[in-house]
């Protein structure tokens, strides 16, 4: 494959398979942050769970947790979009969906009031 | 003129890593404007690419680094449980916050959005690092995943930012002590 000076490959086409997973992932990824935390906060017990490390307490669950779902959704997605090409417009929006919520439920009143 | 080795080990998180990260987003906007730029006035050439490439990798690095050892080093420090008896909370921040109704708030408020807002950041830059990667300069062809990835840039940005900046307020409000202390200058009395 060619490269012209400013490093763009000549007839090559990356599908937005790719892109669309990476970012649909990390939707998902600070939306569970937000959503264990929650959960953590609410339930004694699912807190206990995620006491994977005592000196953090369930912080140390909820985020490795979400990492993982995060990471997991992320290779699966590539796998299965790797090769396609996708409507950008509608993943964006679920993206920025989970973003926002993610954020809306990460503030502490927000989250006191559910 | 001392320091503990617990506040060197928090200046290390907020500033050497948190701050940085944070400084750092100036040249990530230039960089993905220029890449993101449908008017191609001025592209990236192979050098800067390769450059920019390096700079989004420095910045995970950079964001990673911040929450990892927040959570894992300094956090503990600062949610520790004083023994019976303790009335001095000077080695316990987060229960001399809690101590008073004029300082509740910085740890009920700041340090539970903080502690999960902040990992927000890592996530998304390392997002948009990966999307550099894969995509290069070819990212101003791809005009929907190029808007994806400068929002969650900005998003990061601010998730830093508020972590950031609650992280430097709680800090002030009870400040993370302890540990070894080190001797940096000796004074003149």
């Amino acid at each position: 494959m060619k490269s012209n000076q400013h490093g763009n490959e000549s007839g090559s086409e990356i599908p937005n398979g790719v892109a669309a997973a990476a970012i649909l992932s990390a939707g998902v990824g600070c939306f569970c942050v937000s959503l264990f935390g929650l959960l953590g906060d609410a339930f004694p017990a699912v807190a206990r769970c995620f006491n994977f490390y005592n000196p953090t307490g369930p912080l140390s669950g909820v985020t490795t947790t979400a990492i993982f779902v995060w990471l997991i959704l992320w290779a699966f997605l590539s796998r299965s979009w790797g090769g396609r090409s996708l409507p950008m417009g509608k993943i964006n929006t679920i993206a920025f969906l989970l973003l926002g919520i993610g954020v809306f439920l990460s503030f502490p009143p927000f989250g006191d009031f559910l | 003129m001392q320091m503990s080795f617990r506040e060197i080990v928090t200046i290390l998180h907020g500033m050497g890593f948190g701050g940085l990260f944070l400084l750092a987003f100036s040249g990530a906007f230039i960089g993905l404007y220029r890449v993101c730029t449908p008017d191609r006035s001025s592209p990236l050439t192979v050098w800067e690419q390769k450059l920019f490439r390096i700079y989004l990798i420095a910045m995970t690095v950079l964001a990673w680094s911040t929450v990892l050892s927040g959570a894992y080093v300094v956090y503990p420090w600062y949610r520790a449980h004083p023994p019976e008896g303790i009335t001095d909370y000077a080695q316990y921040p987060q229960r001399s916050l809690l101590s008073s109704p004029t300082t509740e708030g910085w740890h009920s408020l700041g340090m539970e959005w903080k502690e999960h807002v902040a990992w927000f950041a890592p996530i998304a830059i390392t997002m948009v690092a990966y999307i550099f990667f894969k995509y290069g300069s070819d990212l101003s062809r791809y005009r929907q995943v190029r808007n994806a990835a400068f929002a969650f840039a900005v998003a990061a940005f601010i998730a830093a930012s508020i972590a950031g900046g609650f992280g430097a307020l709680l800090n002030k409000n009870a400040p993370v002590r302890g540990g070894t202390v080190i001797k940096i200058m000796e004074g003149s009395k």
